[in-house]
């Protein structure tokens, strides 16, 4: 008998744009260095991030946030919320 | 390409119409006589048009405390540049440099996409018929479970269902790399994914779109994408440190050589005076700065992964990250479940040997008594009894993992078994001379016989242990329930090199973690199974694929490689498909540090000048994007 534990922090998938590799990988920085945010991966191939929250925290607050520290490193990089 | 793209390619246009004749005049190969500071306004203008959302996005990086990205070393670069009056090469470097971002984007834009298309298999609509009779194209989001979609030809199937009308073939390839057509008629099952081919379907969906096969398999293949390999992340580590590296080397050698010059003297006789000496090294840390950005490496590895992973999905091999791609060229031993992977799985009574009872009965007391089980073994008792099965006459079912089943049929106890679970109960057996798996049935206490059910071995199940070998698998090993004769048959058939027989389901981990210890630091551990009853064992391996997973969501799950269709060379082709892929890695990886390399130490020696050395990270990147799309051709590996 295997028993899958409940998993209870939240993930969301939000689809980003960011135009070189190296601007995606400052992104994930930013993003895990943001209050509330877990963990994050951002996926420059499939323009795609994923970000993992942590227990109690805002998603869209946090998100906010979060695109206001991808701006600061990235100004063209979009995180379509 | 997109506006962005369009509009900085007028830009650089522009920029390079301007540029050539002044770059002419400024080397004297046109004869204009201008003053210096009309020089500097003419190239301006050009600099200026291809260069201004650099300069911008350089002053914000200034603002916001993070000085060490591209745009800041291109801005130094080239102002520093003009300001010692090399206008043209200062030009020269940020109409490169925009012309290599615009290649980069562009090229790496296309093969995200088209890599993406391979990996297609959306449906965008789904036809409902109408109270009319005319046809209704809905979005596949709302249709509920048990409605009847309509398939025309041509169309991909929207959503997992059962023919209720209609045949045709259905081409699955986008599922399983398959290419065969497959023919199904009524009351065959169509995976959502597969393109109908020849004829009109009327299809009863059995599941929500969200749950149907085409969408997992979706979700599956963009969350790989996310599971980063350790080159990757060695990459962005690297990529963190070489570029202020790069940047304080460049000061050092700007202001260290003169300085020392001046004090010395050390050198100095080189130069025609103090001021040219400054000038020179000054130039030099400038070309230092403009080899600095690591875009190229840093787009090329993620880019190498990608197209693997989806090269290898086009081949119906689904991976589910980077990571598991790298490990997976590592594999050097492979563990194999028998059934449903060395053999077929669709196994079939052979024999009923039985006393004093008559052999129906046995078959019948057996089947009744396996009536829950979802065991291949027990679907085969069942089909050799051919009859329905009236489930009110089974109670108190009882499954004994490894043994096999106690119930009471038609108020009888029954134990229907292997040798184990007869001598659990009690009851003496007879042995039995045939190879197969030999099914004991006892009833109410007293032996009644045994059945033989026999498996058969897959077609490719020898050509793939081959295989396997040819890829630089040192060891297989079988791990299997069955009988020591039976797996030793097996395993001599098939050429495997090592067999573990008599395992009971919870034996297999127990067995892959002394396998993961005797083979380590030689290479990754494989276990493939068909993803029924061997999720422990699947997890605990280095990798575990799962086989025949079309359709089955616990062996998705529980994978790290699913393998769409049971065929067994696909197990070596995914190994190969990893090791060319992690090759080319480790290509663009070597090949783009040792160029950056070279091209730093002839800057520092002033052998290599700022043409040259944008010239090497514009084409550095265009080589490395070339590279890595390679991995996406893997059809003939």
């Amino acid at each position: 008998m295997i028993i899958i534990e409940e998993d209870t922090t939240v993930k969301k998938s939000y689809k980003i744009e960011v135009d070189c590799a190296n601007c995606a990988n400052l992104m994930e920085e930013a993003t895990k260095k943001t209050e509330g945010v877990k963990d994050c991966t951002v996926s420059f191939m499939t323009q795609k991030m994923k970000v993992e929250f942590d227990e109690g925290a805002d998603p869209a607050e946090t998100m906010r946030q979060v695109l206001a520290n991808c701006k600061k490193v990235e100004s063209d990089c979009e995180i379509y919320l | 390409m997109t506006k962005k793209q369009k509009n900085l390619l007028a830009r650089i246009l522009v920029a390079a119409v301007f540029f050539v004749p002044l770059y002419l005049i400024s080397e004297g190969i046109v004869q204009v006589e201008l003053p210096k500071w009309a020089m500097l306004a003419l190239f301006l203008v050009p600099y200026l048009t291809v260069g201004w959302d650099i300069l911008r996005k350089a002053a914000l990086g200034v603002k916001n405390r993070r000085v060490f990205d591209e745009c800041f070393l291109m801005t130094v670069a080239t102002v520093g540049a003009i300001a010692l009056g090399e206008f043209g090469e200062g030009v020269a470097v940020m109409l490169l440099y925009q012309v290599g971002e615009l290649f980069q984007g562009v090229a790496v834009g296309r093969s995200r996409r088209n890599i993406s298309e391979l990996m297609d298999i959306r449906p965008d609509y789904a036809n409902i018929e109408g109270e009319d009779g005319n046809l209704q194209r809905v979005d596949p989001d709302e249709v509920e479970t048990g409605s009847v979609i309509v398939i025309q030809p041509g169309e991909k199937v929207p959503i997992d269902g059962v023919i209720v009308e209609g045949a045709s073939a259905l081409n699955t390839s986008a599922l399983t790399g398959e290419s065969k057509p497959m023919d199904v008629t009524v009351d065959d099952s169509v995976l959502s994914g597969s393109i109908n081919l020849s004829g009109v379907l009327k299809v009863r969906t059995t599941a929500e779109f969200e749950e149907s096969t085409a969408s997992k398999i979706l979700d599956l293949v963009e969350n790989a994408a996310a599971n980063k390999s350790k080159s990757e992340n060695f990459i962005s580590r690297f990529a963190r440190v070489y570029t202020p590296f790069v940047c304080y080397a460049a000061l050092a050698l700007a202001v260290l050589p003169p300085l020392l010059g001046m004090l010395t003297g050390l050198g100095a006789s080189a130069f025609a005076s103090t001021g040219a000496m400054w000038r020179e090294w000054v130039l030099r840390a400038c070309t230092f700065l403009v080899i600095s950005c690591p875009c190229a490496v840093v787009i090329s590895v993620p880019l190498s992964f990608f197209a693997g992973l989806g090269g290898a999905s086009n081949q119906g091999i689904l991976i589910k990250g980077s990571n598991y791609l790298e490990t997976l060229s590592q594999v050097r031993t492979v563990a194999f479940d028998k059934t449903g992977t060395i053999t077929k799985g669709s196994f079939e009574v052979t024999a009923v040997h039985h006393n004093p009872i008559d052999a129906r009965q046995v078959l019948e007391y057996a089947a009744m008594a396996e009536c829950h089980s979802s065991h291949p073994i027990s679907l085969s008792l069942r089909r050799a009894y051919g009859k329905p099965i009236d489930q009110n006459r089974v109670s108190d079912v009882r499954e004994i993992s490894g043994h096999g089943i106690l119930a009471k049929v038609d108020g009888a106890d029954v134990a229907v078994g292997n040798e184990r679970l007869m001598n659990r109960v009690g009851v003496p057996f007879q042995h039995c001379h045939h190879t197969g798996t030999i099914i004991h049935v006892a009833i109410r206490g007293e032996y009644a016989g045994h059945i033989v059910i026999s498996d058969t071995l897959k077609e490719n199940a020898r050509e793939a242990m081959e295989a396997l070998r040819r890829a630089g698998v040192e060891r297989t090993v079988m791990l299997t329930g069955d009988e020591e004769r039976v797996a030793q048959a097996v395993a001599h058939d098939v050429g495997l090199t090592d067999y573990r027989a008599r395992l009971l389901p919870q034996d297999k981990v127990a067995c892959v973690e002394q396998l993961l210890s005797e083979g380590r630091g030689r290479g990754k551990l494989a276990f493939v199974g068909d993803g029924i009853n061997d999720a422990p064992v699947l997890s605990r391996a280095d990798i575990g694929i799962a086989m025949g997973a079309l359709g089955s969501d616990a062996a998705i799950e529980a994978a790290d490689v699913v393998l769409m269709d049971d065929d067994p060379l696909k197990i070596a082709k995914a190994i190969r498909i990893s090791r060319k892929c992690l090759g080319i890695v480790k290509q663009n990886i070597i090949f783009a540090l040792g160029v950056k390399a070279v091209c730093l130490l002839l800057s520092a020696l002033g052998l290599a000048n700022m043409w040259v050395a944008i010239a090497a990270d514009v084409g550095v990147m265009v080589l490395a994007v070339l590279n890595a799309i390679r991995c996406l051709f893997v059809k003939k590996l």
